[in-house]
């Protein structure tokens, strides 16, 4: 299933990443990383696992700190903002974590509550409740709000931990590995929302992924992070029309074999 | 050798930052009131029926133990006064303190590693928490208030478990008994007893925060987490308990 046209802004680069490096140890993950994201754009980043796709969004929204380089979110260089200025930016960014990240302990109306609760304080209960319904809703999970996270399938936590992020109204979403151990079917369903959200909350958004049946479906353009660097960039036939022997087997794995 | 030291080194650096943003964080605004109250209740008002339970059977074992000795000298009627030096002045705050190490530092270890594991600390993170302040801070609280809490808590039940004892033997009123152990316990030994508790409760705080909050990724770092939260806890507090004693042996001359 081909991606439906977007609608983008190619003047407008909500993300400018330039010169970017990160280490671990002696470890180099990445090396001089340039990438811009568009508004309104839904970017594939695609690579091998380890190779530092999740570090490079965790970059992004500052939970990692690069070694080298400059990460420009909104118009804010996030490596130069202090502590409470950064969590301020934060809240224009939605973060999906792979294992959905949902806070075990509360029920999935309370997950959706806690940053509409500790980020707007002056809404009333009504509100809150109204707005935890609308984004439940638009996952179609209304019928989960008292479940515990423990309760809900794999696919079900990945859309508890999107409407998690939506709850905040973010200009920014990054998904870490969005369709990561689903079945084919579930992985559909994700992909179809990933485009729902572009779409109804005009979202600007970043996709970590190795599917590459997730990658065709929701990305207007590609990168692929190879030995630490974004070696090819794209639309989905641009980056796999070539022969080198690191990008092949991902097209032949996920498409012939 | 050189590694080691090196690795050392660093856990102290790391140790002394995780110190110093506690402070930093505790008293900056805004301040985490709802879930300090939370927490207090968790760790609190959970592990009063343990503590109690313990605290009784602490105070009737050591009268029981002790009246043999007494009796050698024909001295039971010192039993009450014996009994309210011991708890209050060792056994209520330690035995608090190693309880609430099991039960306390093992739960925030895990907890805490746990939502490291599962990344649920980023995601707070992403979502425009602080979650070192809502996390770490609310917890240290809430042990630093509740454990000497407890530690009064222990000391009465352990007192009564004393009394039941001795009534076992002896004809004894609760008033006399009770007036008996307060005529020994100065003003010092109340104070020092609320020292090693606040001393404690923040360390069990403290120290299972800082291993569970910078715990190894994978369910085997849970489990360790939860291990070293109690192993450190202990240990600390055993080390706090022989200082404190030298130093309130110096110091208790000078203010009595």
């Amino acid at each position: 299933m081909e991606k439906i046209k977007s609608n983008i802004d190619y003047n407008d680069a909500v993300i400018d990443v330039e010169n970017l490096s990160k280490s671990f140890g002696d470890r180099q993950i990445l090396r001089d990383v340039d990438l811009k994201l568009f508004r309104g754009e839904n970017l594939v980043v695609l690579g091998r696992s380890g190779t530092g796709k999740s570090v490079l969004i965790k970059l992004i929204s500052g939970l990692l700190k690069p070694d080298s380089g400059t990460i420009n979110v909104l118009g804010e260089v996030v490596n130069d903002l202090k502590e409470r200025e950064l969590m301020q930016l934060r809240l224009k960014i939605g973060f999906s974590f792979q294992n959905s990240a949902l806070y075990d302990s509360m029920t999935v109306r309370e997950n959706l509550e806690f940053p509409l609760v500790r980020n707007k304080r002056n809404l009333t209960r009504a509100e809150i409740d109204k707005e935890v319904e609308d984004v439940l809703e638009g996952v179609g999970l209304s019928q989960a709000i008292n479940q515990m996270p423990s309760e809900l399938s794999g696919g079900q936590k990945k859309r508890i931990g999107i409407a998690r992020t939506l709850i905040l109204r973010p200009d920014i979403m990054l998904y870490d590995e969005p369709t990561a151990g689903l079945d084919p079917i579930t992985c559909l369903d994700i992909n179809t929302l990933i485009n729902e959200v572009q779409e109804r909350y005009r979202t600007s958004s970043i996709i970590i992924t190795h599917d590459l049946a997730c990658a065709k479906m929701v990305g207007d353009r590609m990168v692929m992070l190879l030995d630490g660097r974004f070696e090819r960039q794209g639309k989905f036939e641009e980056i796999f029309d070539t022969d080198d022997a690191r990008v092949k087997p991902f097209y032949d794995y996920n498409f012939i074999v | 050798m050189g590694r080691k030291i090196n690795s050392l080194l660093l856990e102290f650096a790391n140790i002394h930052r995780f110190l110093m943003r506690f402070f930093r964080e505790a008293v900056s605004p805004p301040y985490e009131f709802k879930e300090i109250i939370r927490q207090c209740y968790e760790v609190g008002w959970k592990s009063f029926p343990l503590i109690g339970l313990t605290g009784f059977i602490v105070g009737f074992v050591f009268t029981k133990q002790s009246r043999p000795s007494l009796e050698d000298f024909g001295a039971t009627s010192w039993l009450p006064a014996l009994i309210s030096i011991a708890i209050v002045r060792a056994l209520a705050p330690l035995v608090t303190a190693l309880i609430a190490s099991g039960k306390v530092g093992s739960q925030i270890g895990a907890e805490l590693s746990s939502m490291n594991v599962t990344e649920q600390i980023d995601a707070m993170e992403v979502s425009g928490t602080n979650p070192f302040k809502y996390l770490v801070v609310s917890r240290i609280l809430a042990t630093t208030i509740m454990i000497p809490v407890l530690c009064f808590y222990i000391a009465a039940i352990g007192l009564f478990g004393g009394y039941l004892s001795i009534i076992g033997q002896d004809q004894l009123s609760l008033l006399s008994f009770f007036t008996q152990v307060f005529d020994k316990i100065a003003f010092i030994d109340v104070f020092a007893m609320t020292l090693r508790a606040i001393v404690f409760g923040f360390t069990i705080g403290f120290a299972s925060c800082y291993i569970g909050y910078n715990s190894s990724k994978g369910t085997e770092g849970v489990g360790k987490a939860a291990n070293s939260a109690v192993v450190a806890s202990m240990f600390i507090v055993f080390i706090e308990e022989l200082l404190i004693v030298q130093l309130l042996a110096v110091i208790t001359p000078l203010i009595t």
